[in-house]
């Protein structure tokens, strides 16, 4: 059992754990990522490590409520106990100083890119960021990803919190204004990370994405989180998440990601899904 | 004429196509008896040859036979820690059942269906007494609960080790727990087994990635484990790298079995997790691993359940029982056809399997005859679900983070007879060291290296204090 130390509400839909695991927050570095089961009913789904703080022996999870298991374990509150916790698991973010680095995060992205942005920051990289979300109040992380970056530019698609618009917008303005990029990270909807990459693409600059397939053991077992990058098949969870975004067939990404809508959709309707307990 | 192997009393083809229970229901004790009385009590006793873990074959059934259903599973577990698993899954008619006497008239002895016999009757008039813990000889872990690492563990305890299991899932038994399916081997059989290694003072650690949460160099430097058994499996799946591959309704077995059975998604949505059937579902291969695939996909609704496979029947590697039940149930067999390509729509999802049909040429290395495209025989079979069962390799995760440890070049961790690898204090046995075998020759690899650990750690302790 991985006992909640702390729960916050970061918006109504996206909660923060503080989860006692003492062997993951001893080994973890940015970019890798934990799959958990909530209870005997529950499925694995992965979230990834948005911090961790190895004294205390904690890992601190971001999740958005999207579906039965992340709005059940949005019910769980301090105190409460999640069954298994499995992880590390995934390749590290490769850490060094190149110079200037652009981090992106939408949505729910912010969390995992926090870390990595940190990191970046720690290794002597000026680190320009760029978050956005639907709208302010999905907006998440603004203080924690400001107080490691050089500059932190924000967007809304509603414009309310920052210039509405889209992340790609400052990231274009940077590139104009002549910025020597030498990286950008961008981690978001797939959409969006396709976004960023076809903006970059033109400029060769080096784009990492991290990938969010359907997974279920994490452990290159079972094949299901196969991605085609550069036209070949890769297991998100071993090789990845991150990978080139310019050689990811994001296209076949989205596809795969909806393999269960259906399901999805019954489960919520049934209402017999564990989350309605 | 000699008498004739007592049937095993099954669930009808009709009724079990559309539940996960059992198929075989096991001997009665009367029926076990008139089975045992077939055995000859041969003095060569040539079964035991078959036997990859040495069971005193003749012995136990003698037992059974004079109504000592306790002495005859204490027997069986003087040389197997998992009994009730291997009565019903060793594919017995190639190993202790073709050597019996027997067998030559087509009518061994039931010897697989008297252990599962005899290991039921202990399951559930288990006495309770357990051996008490001797003081500890030394710490010995092991990566992976699957068959090599539990027996590996089960006997290094009853040595006098302590020992701790580390699996990465989120429970043990490997393959048993997430591959095999519940009409086959019910869950509750293999967690009896489980609980009975924990009786006997083994620590099981799940959600425990050797690689990922710990290294195995840190287990032997940090932790002060005197040894390290390694019993990681086969885990990864292959596929065969045909267009449509990635299409929605395509699966790995590995990926299907372990939704179905490890998360139990055939009781979804009170369970989480989904999982995708379809009514038309091909499955490419013709192993254990693809008749568990196909038979499971007919008990989650598929109306027509077709086992595509490039050769012909004589070489299909399945047990044979596990073919005649799928027969039974009404899988179709399309043989010596190969897949060539997967076709879907325009959201994503599979819509049929392009196979062609083959033929058989001269024997390949394996002695087995090539199957060899005829061209322009290509068909397609309208499907919704597509299940590669044609393989797994071993999972490359302990390899890739333990300098020293030597590989071959499939990625199989090399060990010799005993489980010594390349590497001090480290053994290794199972399906991660002979590529994807069985349950039986997986707990003979953890047996010879729970000896070679106790010889290696015993010596070792000697040489330090001498
Ligand atoms: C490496 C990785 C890291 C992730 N990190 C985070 C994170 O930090 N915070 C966060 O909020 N989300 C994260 N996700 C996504 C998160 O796992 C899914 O939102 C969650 O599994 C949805 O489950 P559900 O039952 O609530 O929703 P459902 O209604 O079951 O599914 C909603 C959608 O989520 C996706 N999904 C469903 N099941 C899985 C699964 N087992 N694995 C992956 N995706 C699935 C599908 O695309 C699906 O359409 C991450 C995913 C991956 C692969
Ligand atoms: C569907 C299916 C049906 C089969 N049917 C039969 C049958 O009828 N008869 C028969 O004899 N054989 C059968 N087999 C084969 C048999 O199950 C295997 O040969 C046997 O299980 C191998 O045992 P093992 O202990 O080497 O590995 P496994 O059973 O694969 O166990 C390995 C364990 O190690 C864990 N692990 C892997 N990596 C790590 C890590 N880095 N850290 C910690 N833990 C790790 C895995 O999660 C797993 O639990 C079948 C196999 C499958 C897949
Ligand atoms: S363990 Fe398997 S091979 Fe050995 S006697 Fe039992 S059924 Fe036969
Ligand atoms: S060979 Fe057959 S008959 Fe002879 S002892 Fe073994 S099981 Fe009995
Ligand atoms: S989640 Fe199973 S292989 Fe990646
Ligand atoms: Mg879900």
């Amino acid at each position: 059992m991985y006992p909640i130390l702390e729960k916050r509400e970061l918006s109504p839909s996206v909660k923060l754990f503080v989860v006692q695991a003492p062997a993951i927050a001893k080994k973890c570095q940015p970019g890798q990522f934990i799959i958990l089961r909530m209870d005997e009913a529950g499925e694995r789904i992965p979230l990834t490590i948005a911090d961790f703080n190895r004294q205390k022996g904690t890992i601190t999870l971001i999740f958005q409520e999207v579906g039965c298991s992340t709005r059940h374990l949005g019910r769980l509150g301090a105190g409460d106990s999640i069954l298994d916790v499995a992880g590390p698991l995934g390749q590290a973010t490769h850490i060094e100083k190149f110079g200037t680095v652009v981090c992106i995060g939408g949505g729910i992205g912010v969390a995992p890119v926090y870390p990595i942005a940190r990191a970046y920051h720690e290794a002597g990289n000026k680190v320009i960021s760029i978050i956005g979300a639907r709208n302010a109040e999905l907006l998440i992380m603004e203080d924690e990803m400001r107080q490691v970056s050089e500059s932190l530019h924000i967007t809304t698609d509603d414009g309310s919190k920052g210039r509405k618009g889209l992340v790609i917008d400052p990231l274009k303005e940077l590139i104009a204004a002549g910025e020597d990029i030498r990286l950008v990270m961008a981690i978001g909807p797939v959409i969006m990370m396709k976004s960023v990459a076809e903006v970059t693409r033109p400029h060769s600059i080096k784009t990492l994405v991290s990938l969010n397939p359907i997974m279920v053991d994490g452990t290159g077992m079972c094949g299901g989180c196969r991605v085609s990058v550069a036209n070949k098949n890769k297991f998100a969870c071993v090789d990845g998440p991150e990978f080139d975004g310019h050689e990811v067939d994001f296209v076949g990404l989205m596809a795969r990601q909806r393999m269960y809508h259906e399901a999805e959709r019954i489960e919520r309707e049934a209402g017999s899904c564990s989350c309605h307990h | 004429m000699p008498s004739l192997r007592h049937k095993m009393p099954e669930q009808s083809a009709e009724k079990r196509r559309s539940n996960f229970s059992e198929v075989a229901l096991g001997y009665t004790a009367d029926t076990a008896q008139a089975e045992a009385s077939r055995c000859l009590q041969c003095k060569t006793s040539p079964c035991r040859q078959g036997c990859p873990v040495e069971v005193n074959i003749p012995a136990f059934i003698k037992h059974i036979k004079d109504g000592q259903m306790d002495a005859a599973i204490q027997e069986i577990k003087h040389k197997n820690n998992l009994p009730a698993v291997c009565g019903r899954v060793c594919p017995q008619e190639n190993q202790c059942e073709k050597h019996c006497v027997l067998a030559k008239r087509g009518q061994s002895v039931a010897i697989g269906r008297l252990e599962r016999f005899a290991a039921d009757h202990g399951q559930t008039h288990d006495n309770g007494a357990h051996p008490a813990l001797k003081e500890s000889l030394g710490k010995v872990a092991v990566i992976g609960a699957g068959p090599a690492g539990l027996t590996a563990a089960g006997d290094l305890a009853g040595l006098g080790y302590q020992v701790t299991v580390y699996e990465a899932l989120h429970a043990p038994g490997g393959v048993l727990i997430y591959g095999i399916p519940e009409f086959r081997l019910p869950k509750d059989i293999v967690r009896k087994e489980i609980d009975s290694l924990k009786q006997k003072g083994v620590t099981i650690e799940v959600n425990a990635i050797a690689g990922k949460t710990f290294t195995i160099d840190e287990l032997i430097s940090e932790q002060g484990f005197d040894a390290v058994f390694i019993g990681t499996g086969a885990g990864l799946p292959h596929f065969m790298d045909i267009p449509g591959e990635n299409l929605n309704g395509v699966y790995s077995a590995n990926e299907f079995l372990t939704r179905v059975n490890l998360m139990k998604a055939y009781q979804f949505p009170a369970t989480a997790t989904p999982v995708h059937v379809g009514k038309n579902v091909a499955v490419v291969g013709a192993g254990n691993v693809a008749m568990d695939a196909a038979r499971t996909s007919l008990r989650l609704g598929a109306e027509n359940v077709y086992i595509v496979y490039r050769r012909s029947e004589d070489e299909i590697p399945a047990r044979s029982e596990e073919l005649e039940h799928a027969k039974e149930e009404g899988i179709q067999f399309h043989l010596l056809t190969a897949p060539v390509k997967i076709n879907g729509n325009d959201k994503n999802w599979v819509t049929s399997l392009e196979c062609i049909r083959m033929q058989l040429g001269e024997p390949d290395q394996s002695g087995r005859r090539r199957p060899l495209p005829l061209e322009g025989s290509n068909f397609e079979l309208p499907v919704d679900t597509v299940i590669m069962a044609i393989g797994q390799g071993p999972n490359p995760l302990v390899q890739q983070t333990t300098p020293g440890l030597a590989v071959n070049k499939h990625g199989n961790i090399t060990a010799d007879e005993a489980g010594f690898t390349s590497k001090e204090g480290v053994f290794a046995g199972g399906d991660i060291v002979t590529g994807a075998a069985t349950v039986i020759l997986a707990m003979g690899a953890g047996k010879k290296a729970a000896a070679a650990i106790h010889d290696y750690v015993q010596g070792k302790k000697a040489r330090n204090h001498g």
